[in-house]
């Protein structure tokens, strides 16, 4: 049965768009509400694909499946299971917010802006269905031009260095993945006859051990990049510094986590020996990751760029949840990648109203902003505890249930990495403290007016997430426990299969030995 | 003594046939032209060329020979001619403004530019080595008096005489190799040449290597590849621009269409052998092209060195080989067509009367200046670059495969490592476009009837190869069919 609500969900930011196009460049007013409602009408879209998700199914829902480039067995085949369900509500929730953040913001070129968010929605939306290695990476390349633009227009005064790097960064993993995703296509063929480069079908194929290494570290390279992994993570801080608020939000709340769902979608799957054998490896970059991003951290002087370096921190947590590969790691790890999307999102949306006041972000030019701006202050307070992990919020639902699974497989990764858990405490705790307690130092923060409506209508949703999460987060780990579940069992079966069968391959089906001729 | 009309079948060579007859009588109508009613001649030579579209569009999946198994027309070779007439016809297009605007305006250009197009369509159809080189010659001097045109302009007439005084060498090569083909095999028909290599026990004896080699340097020549680029940079830089729009598209794509069917049909047997050398070739090729296209600071040298890099990618295809590297090199060079001859446009678009603007500080701020005529550029950059849903990328990729699929990995990673090499010089214009203000004092553009229509076409095609491929890569599937 094929389902064409994810078409529409995924596409539909291209109606806002076709309107937008209309519409005359001077009028912003127009502009700006067509962009929120486009939104938000995909937002509500993407609700109703919540509530009529099936949590106990294994599999695929809503699945289309058509040919697109036939002569190349190219599809558009699209479809949502557990892992990706909340990753497309966090982009289609966070979508509006960050439209509705930017209305002030953004004066400048303002049509340009908001149809290349609405570009950058169908992208994201667009990576996170497609089934079809063809199909995902054209989202994936396509979610780059979008980026490029809000980056390298609409930023601050490194924009151009920093949306170049952000580029050829991740253009670097992609395109090595290309050839990984050729020679797998290839070996498909080598192996069952057919073209294809359908994600479902490449799943079953029994991929030699000597070639795994190289397919898989292919595409662990292209998303180790995106994450950030250590040593990849160098175009972060400038790539989320120099974004205007709305492209940073968008930037660490859903485009980092593609990497960690890239791991879980296609490295586990196809190249299980590859991943579990090197498991450790990520673990310790995870590690690394982790501490030293929270370490950096405490030494940043500009706030943005401080949430900046604790998104490699965070996300070195979502990862080493992801590689302890039990359900309690990858459950924490998935529940952890939605939870950082929230609140680093909001904590960016925060650094970006007071942006907008004072024009700084050095932490020395703040002091005692609590005084002028209780409310900003309360929203600031939640969801720095959130970001530290306080019980009672999001984040510490994630961190500990990683933490959960990384204690059973490796206590000492799980030692090190609570280490992370107090450092965030230190950075976070202490930056708050510097620009919000206190006297007042400066005489321009005497002027600070607190969040007007639109401001506050940007963040309530953002704590009450932070709150639900935290709170009652039984019905996201119903949703997403089968599906992880399945991917864990299969990939260990496979795993085990692929061992013993390493040996026949060469033998039966020597042509797929030759597709990874490398001379 | 009776004369006996010789048995041609005029059907197959009739697209030939009309731009023929409509160069000639461009040629001689054109004195009969008042001063201001020079465009017609313009009018006739595309009128020449959609008829000669339709006409070949017959000739689709119909396959003959004729001149006594010289001349073949098959699917191949058909393709071939709809990538040459689409670009004539563009190329025309521009240019009706482009020599109003300088001021040259002259019948002769497109008399000349049908005669190109119809020794590439020799080149494409040719089965004998002499066809070959016949149409490789009627197209390479037309176009040596093209580059010239601008003749009270240094710079074009140093790229005329450096492109006369290369191309005349590299012919020299390449007719020295068709000698010792001929020496070793006894025929210059391309069946025959295969025949006999495969067919002898020393088939493939020195004297058909070295023919092979020298054939290639010839054709490595036209096709601008590596180390046969040295005329590329200079030559585009000085033609006119509509001139090096058409060299880049035009002569590119029937080079590689004689290089692929002579190699790909008569000396498959050897392929090991030559495959080595062409694997160097395209890896340098890619690589420097690309590398070089960093540096420079003019906009049609960068687009010089880009093209050299392009060849560098069909050149993998060739690699490939297969039915899949012929069918992915035809798709590659028609998007390259498009997306060329489209970006050149726009490059022609922004110059005046003796001010060319080609310099890459001419590009800040066409953002606020025209943003329809800078996104459009972007959407032509990005498919230079191999971004997807572009023509180029979908190119690209198939390039890629054909490659993949015989195992040659290691040059497909240098491809995409090129790929990644490029993305910076063509983004580099989509920096100066959108987030620089313009220099100084600047002009409106204004874009005459047939600039708008060859953007238009252009944009189209490279978003349809790019979205929705399937029937253009269908046509480029069916080609091979003659050849395998």
């Amino acid at each position: 049965m094929q389902s064409s609500i994810l078409t529409i969900l995924t596409f539909f930011p291209l109606v806002g768009i076709l309107i937008l196009l209309l519409v005359n460049k001077n009028k912003h007013g127009s502009i700006k509400i067509i962009a929120f409602i486009t939104s938000l009408l995909i937002a509500v879209l993407s609700l109703f694909i919540y509530f009529r998700f099936v949590p106990d199914a294994t599999g695929m829902q809503f699945s289309i499946n058509k040919t697109w480039i036939g002569s190349l067995g190219i599809s558009y085949h699209l479809g949502i299971d557990g892992i990706s369900l909340f990753l497309v509500l966090l982009t289609t929730f966070l979508t509006p917010l960050a439209i509705l953040s930017s209305w002030s913001a953004i004066t400048d070129k303002v049509k340009g802006y908001y149809i290349s968010m609405l570009f950058l929605e169908t992208g994201m939306i667009g990576v996170f269905v497609s089934l079809d290695l063809f199909l995902f990476y054209v989202f994936w390349e396509l979610m780059l031009i979008p980026m490029y633009f809000l980056i390298g227009i609409w930023g601050g005064p490194r924009r151009i260095y920093a949306t170049v790097k952000f580029v050829l960064f991740t253009m670097t993993g992609s395109l090595l993945m290309l050839v990984a995703i050729l020679v797998l296509y290839f070996m498909n063929h080598a192996f069952s006859g057919t073209y294809t480069f359908n994600l479902m079908e490449i799943n079953k194929l029994p991929i030699p051990l000597g070639a795994q290494f190289w397919l898989f570290f292919a595409f662990a390279l292209a998303f180790a990049i995106k994450v950030p992994m250590f040593p990849f993570h160098t175009w972060l801080p400038d790539a989320h510094v120099e974004a205007p608020t709305a492209g940073s939000v968008i930037l660490a709340g859903v485009l980092l986590k593609m990497g960690t769902y890239g791991f879980l979608r296609f490295c586990l799957p196809l190249f299980p020996n590859a991943f579990i054998d090197y498991t450790w490896l990520f673990s310790v970059l995870a590690i690394i990751g982790i501490v030293y991003g929270a370490i950096v951290s405490i030494r940043q002087v500009d706030i943005k760029s401080l949430v900046a370096f604790s998104s490699v921190s965070h996300l070195g947590f979502v990862m080493l949840g992801l590689f302890a590969l039990n359900i309690q790691g990858v459950e924490g790890g998935i529940i952890q990648m939605i939870n950082h999307g929230i609140s680093t999102g909001a904590l960016f949306l925060i650094v970006g109203m007071i942006y907008e006041r004072r024009h700084t972000r050095l932490i020395e030019d703040f002091g005692g902003v609590s005084k002028k701006m209780p409310v900003f202050a309360a929203f600031f307070m939640i969801v720095v505890l959130s970001s530290i992990g306080l019980p009672g919020t999001n984040g510490f639902v994630g961190e500990f249930t990683i933490l959960l699974g990384t204690f059973k497989s490796n206590v000492a990764y799980a030692v090190i990495g609570a280490l992370g858990i107090i450092l965030a405490a230190v950075y976070m705790l202490w930056m708050y403290q510097r620009t919000m307690f206190g006297e007042i130092t400066r005489p321009e923060n005497e002027k600070l007016t607190d969040l007007n409506l639109r401001e506050k209508a940007v963040l309530i949703p953002l704590i009450v997430a932070i709150f639900w999460i935290g709170i009652y987060p039984t019905q996201f780990f119903t949703r997403i426990e089968p599906t992880v579940k399945s991917l864990i069992e299969d990939a260990r079966t496979k795993y085990e299969k692929n061992k013993l069968l390493d040996q026949s391959l060469k033998a039966d089906y020597p042509q797929m030995e030759k597709t990874v001729l490398i001379d | 003594m009776d004369w006996v009309m010789p048995a041609v079948n005029i059907r197959l060579i009739l697209p030939e046939v009309i731009v023929c007859f409509f160069a000639i009588l461009i040629l001689i109508s054109d004195p009969l032209w008042s001063k201001e009613n020079k465009i017609w001649s313009a009018h006739l030579a595309w009128v020449a060329v959609v008829i000669a579209f339709i006409v070949n569009l017959h000739l689709w999946n119909f396959q003959g020979t004729t001149f006594t198994d010289m001349y073949m027309v098959d699917n191949y070779a058909t393709f071939f001619k709809f990538i040459f007439l689409a670009g004539s016809f563009l190329i025309i297009l521009v240019s009706m403004s482009y020599l109003k605007r300088e001021e040259i305006l002259h019948g002769e250009y497109f008399s000349l530019i049908l005669f190109s197009t119809l020794g590439m369509m020799l080149l494409a159809s040719g089965f004998d080595l002499i066809i070959i080189f016949l149409g490789l010659e009627i197209m390479s001097v037309s176009l040596y008096v093209l580059t010239g045109f601008k003749r009270n302009e240094l710079g074009s007439n140093e790229a005329s005489l450096k492109y006369f005084l290369m191309g005349a060498f590299a012919t020299g090569f390449l007719l020295y190799g068709i000698v010792m083909i001929y020496g070793s095999v006894g025929s210059t028909n391309l069946e025959q040449i295969i025949n006999s290599i495969a067919g002898s026990e020393t088939g493939s004896g020195l004297l058909v290597w070295a023919g092979a080699g020298l054939l290639l340097v010839g054709f490595g020549f036209k096709i601008a590849a590596v180390p046969f680029h040295m005329w590329v940079p200079d030559v585009y830089q000085g033609a006119p621009t509509p001139i090096t729009a058409f060299i880049s598209a035009g002569p590119k794509a029937a080079g590689f269409a004689a290089l692929l069917r002579v190699f790909l049909f008569s000396f498959p047997t050897i392929k090991p052998d030559w495959t080595m050398i062409v694997w160097i070739i395209s890896a340098l090729t890619m690589s420097l092209g690309n590398i070089i296209a960093l540096a420079q600071t003019d906009i049609k040298r960068m687009l010089a060195y880009s093209s050299i890099a392009h060849a560098g990618y069909v050149l993998v295809a060739l690699v490939g080989g297969g039915a899949v590297g012929i069918s992915s090199a035809l798709f590659y060079l028609l998007a390259y067509t498009f997306m060329n001859i489209g970006a050149f446009t726009v490059v022609i678009a922004l110059g005046r009367k003796g001010q060319e603007n080609t310099n890459l500080d001419d590009y800040k701020g066409l953002g606020s200046r025209s943003p329809v005529l800078a996104i459009l550029m972007t959407i032509f950059l990005l498919s230079l670059a191999g971004f997807p849903p572009t023509a180029g990328f979908m190119a690209k990729f198939y390039v890629f495969s054909s490659a993949v699929k015989t195992g040659f990995v290691g040059l497909v990673i240098i491809g995409v490592l090129n790929s990644l090499i490029s993305v910076y010089y063509y983004l580099r214009i989509v920096i100066l476009m959108f987030m620089h203000s313009p220099q100084a004092e600047t002009e409106r553009i204004s874009l005459a009837f047939g600039t708008v229509l060859v953007l238009i076409i252009s944009t189209w095609f490279v978003l349809q190869m790019g979205i929705f491929p399937q029937s253009l890569l269908g046509w480029a599937q069916a080609s091979v069919s003659s050849i395998f």
